[in-house]
């Protein structure tokens, strides 16, 4: 365990590594954790846990592929449920990762340094879980598997490219195969030094076989740089245009409450927002839990805390935005959907989400809050739950009472949708730890950059 | 989902049904100790294991009719399949011998895949609804009007429609049965020769039969024959909901027996005292009366059209569409009646009105007085027999008869008031006169008056013999059950309103040896074993002896009725000359009506889906009926309330005990607008302890308070509001407008002034036909790169649109729509493709209300089309959405991005791929959807493609009128109309071009094909109250 945090005096940053650590140092730390015969205990006790989640997932999906989707609380008029809803707040909080690595590469934040790596795994674990959505959430998905991919066929059928969920397939496959091959890439040189430690044969054969024959050449290192350089331009766009493209899913559609052309931009901060509040709820446990509080400082914590604050302060413009504008149109149908949010019978959810969302976000205007991790994590829970209420009145309250008042209709969630969801959380915090257990959650040799030893004059 | 059936207490458990104690050694045993030669019949009598023969019958059918959850009960059909399936292998049965050869001579007329319509009629309490029967290969499978015949024009009602569920309901009696176990057809025939031996001996003398009412001449014929034979026998009449007020009415005022029939098409004004005559088949000759009335109201040819004034109790549908609409509590129509008589010289006098009443009083007769001769007072069937008489005298003094109304001898054969003769049939029972009972159709111990106690009666018959198409209540209490055919399944012949007659012809041979009524009365003239095609045949031969008699049945059975059969009308005049006294009222009372179910009539369609699913056409509620209050009672008993905060689509109503004479039901209560206060309308046929597995444990039985005193209105009941509540499956939540108008509607004086009414802004509005451009892309939709050839569209008449719900239950016959159970209706995923929605408009006391069909509107730009990712659903070049279930992976966009939400999903396999009974009923042309597959109304697309490819072979265009949809079909009052838009002669784009048309959501650019014709009703400018628009 590493010293707790320290709050250096007013006007002065917290240091992106902790003092005192040198190449070594930082190479066994991260390493360490991999490497150790010892599993700790709680690794242990959560692990368990979320496999028993996941088991609930595959049970509850089972049965849905043995019923169908009436098991669901979804019903006509609310065609889409709990599946849209947690489907767009996966590919939310996919979205973090890949900003961090890509997007501040480019920009050459440095500090993403520390939480890159895991970012970006939480990332293709997020895009995976949201992956499970649009599939099963379909009447036939055993058809949905294949038939909304462009296979050639001799009926010479293809999909509707007019559909936004055909735009979704490609959006989302591509996200996944290009955060994919980034995490992949970027991992090379570690697996070589976790193969260079590894004590035993076995584990130096796998993490050999890993590093796909990485022996730290100087055009070993040029062509890296090159493919990661090209991978983050690629990807970079890519973190746009994901969410945008999910936006579009109900941005196209006529139905008041979806039918709006700032929907876009508003999903992209709305993923960020929910992606820098998940990559909290991850670090800070996983700093504190790993004594990896000099590698993941303040500094990290902070600068996710500001960008949450910024993405949030668009998230909330765009609140005002949608409220306004179906003032401003004076048409009734718009007029009618702000008036349900307000005072329908779904209102409590909004005013939550306004309080999840807006509200308690505010705090990070604080110092004190962004410097102290517990109160920054609750935050990070409060903005989560906040960024699944808003999926949650975007599809159920904007369908729940569209034009026609003889069909309105209500919402009740079943079992089914919560244990699937659950489930997912489940499935997710498996993949992180076996994540975490199995290869080295921090880039290490881009930590070595971070030490002052590192610079070289040119 | 979990298996609520666990919690069943009725369910019995595998242990319960497997005695298992007939062990081979104990039958040994018992043999060996048999003294003597032993001769046992069956297994269970030697055993003496009564259960063991319970079980053999019955091991699955008891489980069957005892299973209450709606979804498990699907499930439980699947089952119930297999084990039919495992049943012959269990059996160690040969399996009989099944050749599958060609037809040596193929039958007349008969194309494989083609269907031929027969004509025939069925035959409903008294009266009969001419049908034409569309069958494939010998299977009938969707019904249809007679058009040639008066009575229907083409037109049916929802029973007539659902009647063929029942048909192929797999929960029919299938068995004949001797105390419940199973005999053959011969040993019944035994017991019943030597019974009508016995009796002939006595004269007949314990003699009775108990039917409903007949309009069959086949079965007067041979009833009569029987009392000839047996002069001591009895023939006694009991349906629930009869016509006694009607016949104890005619009594009064022409001391005899007459039917009114009724000319609406004359009728400038009309003014219906509780009358219901616009809701359907409990009213006879309604599919005709809609129809005429309506045609009164098309405003096609000049601005005139008829008035309706309605003063009802319970509200109706005829009430929702009248245009004065009186709220009276029931007992107040007689003094109401009362009042207009005396004001148009009628020598009665009226108690005391009110200032509203005595108004409205007022304006009615200066209007009934400035139509003499051209108007029409109608009385309600279950309005007291004075209203009856009076509306006689009324529209005797207005010069009416002959002209609106006139009177034909009774349809009904041998008419009787049934409440009398159940009461002289129990009567006798519990005498001891009454030794064999032979009891024909009908559930009289479920639903004959509770004060006269029939069962308790019944126990002293000593033979009891029952014919019906369903094990039901009575059979529990019957010696003898013999399944009854179905009417499509048997010979017979019956009346309709106007007395034609109508050889009822079978489509298909009784599916499980059931015997027809005719046949049930032929032991009794010693022609047991005669078919009833012979015994119909025979009485039809006596009636036209000098005709060529095969050319005179043939030309009657093909048309579907005998001409000039029509009863003639009977010049009669109303005499009052003493009125009952006008009955006290207590106006602190509560009264209570007894109405039959809008869509399980009396009880007798409770065990079909289509029907229990069919929404109520008020109230909307499906699958259970409801107690209606008024909106202000359930304010001051403090229950939740109707309002627009709240949606409805799953509410626990709370129960309301109601008391009246002394007995008590639970019921649960509706808040329904328009109810009177201090009333209560109670629906009767629910409840039924003993019935298949449709129908097992919905609604209550008001049954259990009706007596015969009070059997359609009484006072006095005492309500107790419990803390209990029961779940409603509505399906729509939701009855105000909400400002978005998506039913257009003007007053006659707005309509005259503004013809455009129904349009904001008419200059800018497309037409069909013409270049609608709205849009910023070009419009490639067009007559001349698209849409060449037809164009098909449909227009909705909204002013004669009666909520009668007939065209829902036509489209699920035609387009094999799944029932999806309770539990799926409260989850809002019922399957009907067209819903009929209601609205109600103003004070909850007296609302307006509107109903509006609401198909598929087949929108040129379609919003469900870009958003599907597989081009599941595209469009035709006719014009249609069409949707390809193949192709359809169940996202469920489309249906999201359906402004007018008619898409339909199948969350779960909804349709019954097993139980082999209803897939004969299927229509062959259109696919069963599978579970995931998105579906919706096609504009009925196999009729359409049938009909162009029998213009392609003759080489011409489809002809207008040629193509009808399935709810078109069925709609009495021509409400839908179907065509090509293209066709500028075309009907449906005359109506389209009038003024009247318009598009729903038309801001949307959806460019709807399916457009409606706006309301106009026609309020008195004399009558400043009632239901007219604020």
């Amino acid at each position: 365990m590493a010293a707790p945090d320290i709050l250096p005096p007013k006007g002065v940053r917290p240091p992106i590594i902790g003092p005192g650590q040198t190449f070594g140092t930082i190479t066994d730390r991260i390493a360490g954790i991999v490497l150790t015969k010892h599993t700790p205990v709680f690794w242990v006790l959560v692990v368990a846990f979320a496999a028993a989640l996941f088991g609930m997932l595959q049970t509850a999906v089972a049965y849905l592929l043995f019923k169908g989707t009436g098991i669901w609380g979804i019903t006509i008029p609310i065609g889409w449920g709990f599946a849209i809803v947690n489907f767009v707040w996966w590919i939310g909080i996919g979205h973090a990762g890949t900003l961090i690595s890509a997007i501040l590469l480019l920009f050459k934040q440095t500090w993403r340094t520390s939480i890159n790596r895991f970012a970006e795994a939480m990332t293709i674990f997020a895009v995976m879980q949201a992956g499970l959505f649009p599939l099963i959430h379909t009447g036939r998905p055993w058809l949905a598997a294949y038939w909304l991919f462009p296979i050639p066929n001799t009926m010479g059928i293809w999909p509707q490219f007019r559909s936004p969920l055909i735009w979704d397939v490609f959006a989302v496959s591509t996200y996944f195969t290009v955060s994919f091959l980034f995490w992949g890439i970027g991992l090379i040189p570690d697996f070589a030094t976790l193969r260079d430690s590894a004590k035993t044969l076995v584990v130096r054969r796998i993490y050999g076989m890993l590093a796909m024959g990485w022996r730290g050449s100087a055009k070993h290192w040029n062509r890296y740089e090159t493919a990661y350089m090209l991978l983050a331009g690629l990807a970079t766009p890519l973190v746009l245009s994901v969410h945008s493209v999910v936006s579009l899913d109900f941005a196209v559609s006529v139905v008041p409450g979806w039918h709006t052309t700032f929907f876009p931009p508003y999903f992209v901060a709305g993923a960020i927002y929910s992606g820098f509040a998940m990559v909290l709820m991850l670090a800070i446990p996983f700093r504190y839990l790993y004594g990896m509080q000099d590698f993941i400082t303040l500094r990290h914590l902070q600068n996710s805390a500001k960008v949450m604050l910024a993405t949030g302060m668009i998230v909330a413009y765009a609140y005002g935005l949608e409220m306004f504008m179906g003032w401003y149109s004076q048409d009734k149908y718009e007029l009618a959907m702000v008036n349900n949010r307000l005072h329908g019978p779904y209102s409590f959810y909004y005013y939550m989400l306004i309080l999840c969302n807006i509200l308690i976000p505010q705090s990070l205007w604080l110092n004190s809050v962004r410097s102290t991790p517990w109160k920054l994590f609750l935050v990070a829970i409060v903005v989560n739950t906040g960024m699944w209420l808003e999926r949650f009145v975007i599809v159920v309250m904007s369908l729940q009472r569209d034009f026609i008042p003889s069909s309105w209709g209500m919402y009740w969630f079943t079992k089914w949708d919560m244990m699937i969801f659950i489930g997912t959380m489940g499935f997710f915090t498996l993949l992180f730890f076996i994540f975490i257990r199995l290869m080295p959650a921090i880039s290490i040799f881009e930590m070595r950059t971070l030490i002052p030893q590192a610079k070289v004059k040119e | 989902m979990s298996n609520k059936s666990d919690s069943s207490p009725n369910l019995i458990s595998a242990n319960q049904i497997k005695p298992a104690s007939l062990e081979l050694e104990a039958v040994r045993k018992k043999l060996a100790e048999a003294k003597g030669p032993k001769y046992w019949r069956t297994l269970e009598e030697l055993s003496d294991q009564k259960a063991f023969g319970e079980l053999l019958e019955r091991e699955f059918p008891r489980q069957a009719s005892e299973w209450v959850d709606p979804v498990s009960r699907r499930g439980f059909l699947k089952l119930a399949g297999a084990s039919m399936a495992l049943a012959g292998l269990a059996g160690c049965t040969r399996q009989p011998l099944e050749q599958i050869l060609p037809y040596v001579r193929q039958p007349e007329q008969l194309v494989p895949g083609k269907p031929i319509f027969y004509a025939t009629a069925m035959p409903f309490h008294g009266h009969a609804l001419p049908l034409l029967v569309e069958t494939h290969e010998f299977r009938p499978t969707k019904i249809e009007g007679n058009p040639l015949h008066a009575a229907s024009m083409g037109a049916t009602d929802l029973f007539a429609q659902a009647s063929i569920l029942n048909l192929y309901d797999p929960d029919r009696s299938t068995t004949l049965t001797h105390m419940g176990e199973l005999r053959p057809w011969g040993e019944f025939a035994m017991a019943l020769n030597s019974e009508v031996r016995a009796r002939k001996a006595l004269q007949g003398a314990g003699l009775r039969f108990l039917t409903g009412a007949v309009s069959s001449p086949a079965f007067g014929w041979q009833m009569k024959t029987v009392q000839q034979s047996f002069p001591q026998s009895k023939w006694h009449r009991w349906d629930p909901v009869n016509r006694d007020n009607m016949r104890a009415g005619s009594k009064l005022a022409f001391g005899g027996y007459y039917d009114p029939i009724y000319k609406f098409e004359n009728a400038a004004v009309v003014v219906s005292l509780d009358a219901d005559f616009l809701s359907g088949a409990w009213f006879p000759g309604f599919v005709r009366y809609a129809r005429d009335f309506m045609r009164g109201r098309k405003l096609e040819n000049g601005d005139q059209m008829n008035r309706l004034y309605v003063a009802e109790s319970s509200p109706s549908t005829t009430g929702a569409k009248a245009d004065h609409r009186l709220v009276l509590r029931p007992s107040e129509v007689e003094n109401i009646a009362r009042g207009l008589a005396a004001k148009l010289g009628v020598a009665v006098t009226a108690g005391h009105l009110s200032g509203d009443q005595q108004k409205w009083i007022d304006a009615l007769a200066a209007d009934l007085m400035e139509h003499k001769g051209k108007c029409l007072v109608v009385p309600g069937e279950f309005q007291s027999p004075a209203v009856h008489a009076l509306t006689h005298a009324i529209n005797g003094a207005l010069g009416n008869i002959g002209q609106t109304v006139s009177y034909i001898d009774p349809v009904e054969v041998d008419p009787v008031e049934h409440g009398q003769s159940i009461r002289e049939l129990i009567a006798d029972m519990n005498a001891g006169k009454v030794e064999t009972l032979i009891i024909i159709g009908g559930n009289p111990a479920y639903n004959t008056p509770v004060d006269l106690e029939f069962v308790k009666a019944l126990d002293k018959v000593k033979l009891r013999i029952q014919f019906s198409s369903y094990k039901n209540e009575t059979t529990d209490h019957m010696h003898w059950h013999v399944p009854e055919t179905h009417y499509l399944e048997a010979w017979s012949d019956a009346r309709s309103y106007d007395g034609t007659a109508t050889i009822i012809q079978p489509m298909i041979m009784p599916l499980y040896d059931g015997k027809s009524a005719h046949e049930a009365l032929s032991a009794f003239t010693d022609q047991l074993g005669t078919s009833s095609h012979e015994l119909v045949q025979t009485y039809w031969k006596s009636q036209h002896p000098t005709v060529d008699f095969e050319t005179w049945w043939r030309t009657a059975v093909h048309d579907g009725f005998v001409k000039d059969s029509a009863s003639p009308a009977r010049q009669v005049t109303p005499k009052i000359a003493a009125l009952p006294a006008l009955p006290a009222a207590d106006p602190g009372a509560i009264e209570v009506s007894f109405r039959p179910d809008p869509t399980i009539y009396d009880g007798a369609f409770i065990n079909n889906a289509w029907l229990q699913e069919t929404p109520k056409p008020l109230s909307r509620n499906t699958w259970d009926n409801v107690a209606m209050i008024s909106p202000a009672m359930a304010k001051a008993w403090g229950l939740y309330l109707l309002n627009d905060e709240n949606d409805h689509q799953s509410d626990a109503q709370r129960i309301l005990e109601v008391e009246f004479q002394g007995r008590k039901v639970e019921v649960p209560y509706w808040p329904q607008p328009g109810h009177p206060d201090n009333a209560i309308t109670l629906f009767l046929g629910y409840g039924q302890e003993k019935t298949g597995r449709v129908g097992a444990g919905t609604g209550y039985d008001a049954y259990k308070v009706r007596p015969s005193t009070a059997q359609y209105i009484g006072a006095g009941a005492i309500i107790t509001v419990t803390n209990r509540f029961w779940d409603i499956a509505v399906t729509q939540g939701h009855f105000s407008m909400e400002e978005r108008e998506p039913v257009k509607v003007a007053n006659l004086e707005e309509f005259i002034k503004n013809k455009n009414f129904a349009h904001e802004h008419p200059d800018e509005e497309p037409k069909d036909g013409g270049d609608r451009q709205e849009s910023l892309y070009p419009n490639f939709k067009t007559k001349e790169n698209f849409y060449q050839k037809y164009a098909w569209g449909m227009s909705i008449d909204l002013n004669s649109c009666v909520g009668c719900q007939a065209c829902a239950v036509a489209c699920q016959a035609e387009n094999n729509i799944s029932v999806v159970g309770k539990e799926q209706v409260q989850r809002g995923r019922e399957m009907q493709w067209i819903r009929i929605d209601s609205y109600y408009e103003g004070d909850p006391a007296n609302p307006s209300v509107y109903f509006q069909p609401v198909p598929c509107m087949q929108c040129e730009n379609a919003p469900c089309e870009p958003v599907c990712p597989v081009g599941a659903t595209v469009h035709s070049t006719e014009g249609l959405n069409d949707m390809v279930y193949n192709r359809c992976v169940g996202t469920r966009y489309c249906s999201n991005n359906c402004p007018y939400k008619v898409r339909r999903f199948n969350f779960f396999l909804f349709a019954d791929y097993d139980t082999p009974s209803l897939k004969l009923g299927r229509n062959p042309d259109v696919t069963v959807r599978s579970r995931g597959v998105m579906e919706k109304c096609t504009y009925c697309i196999q009729r359409i493609t049938a009909a162009r490819i029998a213009s392609e072979k003759e080489d011409r265009d489809v002809r207008d009128g040629e193509i009808k949809t399935a709810c078109q079909q069925v709609c009495p009052t021509e409400a839908i109309v179907f065509g090509d838009i293209n066709n500028p002669d075309s009907r449906v784009r005359k109506i389209k071009d009038g003024p009247r048309r318009y598009d729903l959501l038309a801001e949307l650019n959806t460019r709807p094909r399916t457009t409606y014709v706006a309301a106009v009703r026609n309020p008195n400018p004399k009558l400043a109250s009632g239901t007219e628009r604020a």
